[in-house]
């Protein structure tokens, strides 16, 4: 039993390791029966105290495919709507004994706090703005896939929007770094993380100064709230400036993909459907979900070992 | 009934004398060699210094008896080495009115253990839309006012209360914080937060305010004190401004001199506190300024909260951390002070600025208040090894290795602690 915390936490072996049984639980769900015995006796719970309901049924299905147990607990269903403290919940939690924890939190750190408080493994399901690792390794596999290398050295990335309140930026900059890609962080200067210089990437205000030399445009979510916020301009400056638009995909090098980790707004990320841009790998991240949170629950509950035979 | 310190080092107007001390009654009555007293404390590898005064304590009482009581931090201000507490006037109800300032000045003498001076709030109920009612309150002895856990933000309403408390001979201390600027901060704006991904507290948002209030003492001719200032360009403003002769004093919490934002990346809610833990440069800035006397005092912040308040996401939890017991622990690894320093510091300025002197803050003197602090100045300890005193557990020293440890209290003549034990 092991945490999945952050991606400094999980280090390059390992990250390797989880992304190596990817393939296999891939095949696992392309079977007839798309179900193995792995973690028959497990149970998994999820503690969902933001909303996300993408993640949740990721993990959930991710769960159930290697045929652990599941509870789930989200903010509206759990009492700490009545006040309790975080790790009162997280005690009551694991007094009915889970193997896993998968827990998703509106605020940096909580992960960590939680796995002080538990016996149980945990799975960082993104915390704050501050990973988001599984994230991280399914757009990691979804890049070697789409670009069709194993190694990502001078692999030329770029992510674009609100880095700063960006969990999956800084979970992909980690991971990206680690694996020998290079990364540009392209947002409005007030949306730059305080401290990005020491990041060992590169930050420009100008998507149109960095989008010819892209190998993959990454496309964050913006959150409104934050944009008109103050923080940056409002929403249509932003589309102009940071949106994809048919002129800018006209510029992305042959080959170049686009990602978005979901849910896009239209018209403010990109005025170009993702879904139908040639470009767009955005399907592929979904797909990529389950086997990817499959591998992570394996790694952190049974290692490598486990059965693959079928339920 | 007399009390002998016997065989320690007394710190005296003249130099460190060593001699035994005797208390009778409310003063010290001879300070020499081979004093007997109706009790006996052993003083041996210790310093006598006056009893150390707080200016920033939260005692929580009334309203927040879950965190602290008058009674418990009046204990843990004892087991400090403190003779006296400013009682900070975030209580609920604040301590804006006569009656609650009363009330909590006899809950204060009903503990016994230290002087609770009640501070004023300088608006009605902290909200910073009106002014409180600073005559009344300073005819009922208040001499120190503040909205602390919050500044003043606005500036014209800060301008006329530093005109009143010229006019009252009190002091305004002012909280610095430009709350537009702080808005669901939990750490220093610094590179640690932009990796964590916690919204952050950029140091300018004190500055701003210092620099204000040190443009709005120069213009009102007021006088103003700075609460628990943390970073390295508030030390050289309060510095230019001391230079240019403004009525301007400043403490710094022992925190902010020996814990940094770093702290942070444990991601632990105890080291959450406001005005947060800024960089090493700062705290060396802080440090340097402590020394050189810009920073007139070390005041605790001591601020108990409930595990409750803290055992919860970074976002949601209270700022603040324990500090009486271990403040002099504290200074002591961080500043390896003289034993005059350590009475400048903790006693001496601190009482000037409260006005508790001469009764607190004086070098030990023959016909002088008996509030004392019996401390070895080179103990070394672990934080965590010793009682807290306190209601809550929010102790940041816990495992920290400190230097200075308080042996016996003496108040009023009383023993409060003996051996480090609170004599109830």
């Amino acid at each position: 039993m092991r945490h999945v915390l952050g991606i400094g936490e999980i280090g390059l072996e390992r990250a390797e390791a989880i992304l190596a049984l990817v393939p296999r639980m891939a095949e696992v769900r392309s079977r007839s029966v798309p179900k193995v015995a792995a973690l028959r006796g497990r149970t998994v719970a999820m503690l969902f105290l933001e909303d996300s309901t993408r993640t949740r049924l990721s993990f959930d299905a991710a769960a159930r495919a290697l045929s652990a147990d599941t509870m789930t607990f989200t903010a509206s269903t759990s009492s700490m709507k009545k006040g309790e403290s975080l790790r009162d919940t997280v005690e009551t939690i694991s007094a009915l004994g889970p193997n896993a924890l998968v827990v998703r939190h509106r605020t940096s750190g909580v992960p960590w706090q939680v796995a002080a408080w538990t016996e149980a493994a945990v799975v960082n399901a993104g915390d704050g703005a501050h990973e988001h690792p599984t994230q991280a390794l399914l757009d990691a596999h979804t890049i070697r896939e789409a670009l069709a290398t194993e190694s990502l050295s001078g692999v030329r990335v770029g992510i674009v929007g609100d880095i700063r309140h960006s969990r999956v930026a800084r979970s992909n900059v980690r991971l990206l770094r680690m694996l020998g890609a290079s990364v540009v962080l392209v947002a409005p200067s007030p949306l730059q993380p305080p401290g990005v210089e020491g990041w060992g990437v590169d930050a420009s205000s100008s998507l149109d100064d960095v989008i010819g030399g892209l190998d993959v445009l990454y496309l964050l979510r913006v959150q409104a709230e934050r944009i008109t916020g103050g923080a940056a301009p409002d929403a249509g400056e932003y589309a102009r400036r940071f949106g994809l638009d048919h002129a800018r995909v006209r510029r992305l090098r042959p080959g170049a993909i686009v990602m978005h980790p979901g849910p896009v707004n239209p018209g403010v990320e990109s005025s170009v459907d993702l879904s139908r841009l040639p470009q767009s790998v955005v399907g592929r991240q979904v797909a990529n979900g389950v086997p990817v949170r499959m591998a992570v629950l394996l790694d952190a509950l049974a290692g490598a070992g486990a059965g693959m035979e079928e339920e | 009934m007399t009390i002998a310190l016997r065989g320690g080092t007394v710190v005296t107007a003249d130099g460190e004398v060593r001699a035994d001390v005797l208390v009778d009654g409310g003063v010290v009555s001879a300070i020499g060699p081979s004093l007997r007293g109706d009790a006996e404390l052993d003083a041996t590898g210790c310093h006598v210094l006056p009893g150390f005064v707080d200016l920033h304590t939260h005692l929580r009482e009334p309203g927040r008896e879950e965190a602290e009581t008058i009674a418990t931090g009046s204990r843990a201000g004892a087991l400090g080495g403190y003779t006296a507490l400013v009682a900070m006037p975030n209580t609920d109800p604040a301590q804006d009115s006569v009656t609650t300032v009363e009330f909590v000045r006899s809950q204060g003498r009903a503990a016994g253990l230290v002087d609770v001076l009640p501070s004023g709030c300088i608006t009605a109920g902290r909200r910073g839309e009106r002014l409180a009612p600073l005559a009344d309150l300073a005819a009922a002895g208040v001499t120190l006012f503040t909205d602390d856990g919050n500044g003043v933000q606005d500036a014209s309403l800060m301008r006329r209360a530093l005109l009143v408390a010229r006019d009252l001979g009190v002091v305004l201390a002012q909280h610095c914080e430009v709350s537009s600027l702080t808005a669901g901060a939990v750490m220093d704006e610094c590179a640690c937060s932009g990796e964590l991904g916690l919204p952050g507290w950029p140091a300018v948002a004190e500055e701003l305010m210092v620099q204000r209030d040190i443009d709005l003492v120069r213009d009102t001719g007021g006088r103003i004190h700075f609460l628990h200032l943390s970073t390295a360009r508030s030390v050289a403003l309060v510095r230019a401004a001391k230079a240019e002769g403004l009525a301007v004093t400043a403490e710094v919490a022992p925190h902010h001199l020996l814990l940094d934002h770093g702290a942070l990346r444990s991601f632990d809610p105890v080291f959450k506190v406001n005005p947060p833990l800024r960089s090493p440069a700062d705290a060396a800035a802080l440090r340097e300024g402590v020394r050189d006397g810009t920073i007139d005092a070390v005041a605790t912040d001591h601020a108990p909260h409930p595990a409750w308040n803290k055992e919860v996401p970074l976002d949601e939890a209270s700022p603040g951390m324990l500090g009486l017991h271990a403040a002099l622990g504290v200074v002591g690894a961080a500043l390896s002070p003289s034993p005059m320093d350590v009475a400048r510091m903790m006693s001496s300025a601190p009482a000037r600025i409260a006005g508790l002197s001469p009764r607190h803050g004086s070098l030990p003197a023959v016909g002088g208040a008996a509030n004392l602090c019996v401390a070895d100045l080179s103990a070394r300890w672990t934080g965590g090894d010793r009682p807290t005193g306190s209601r809550s557990a929010n102790d940041p020293w816990v495992g920290v290795p400190l230097v200075g440890a308080v042996r016996h209290t003496v108040f009023g003549g009383r023993a409060t602690v003996v051996d480090g034990e609170v004599q109830q």
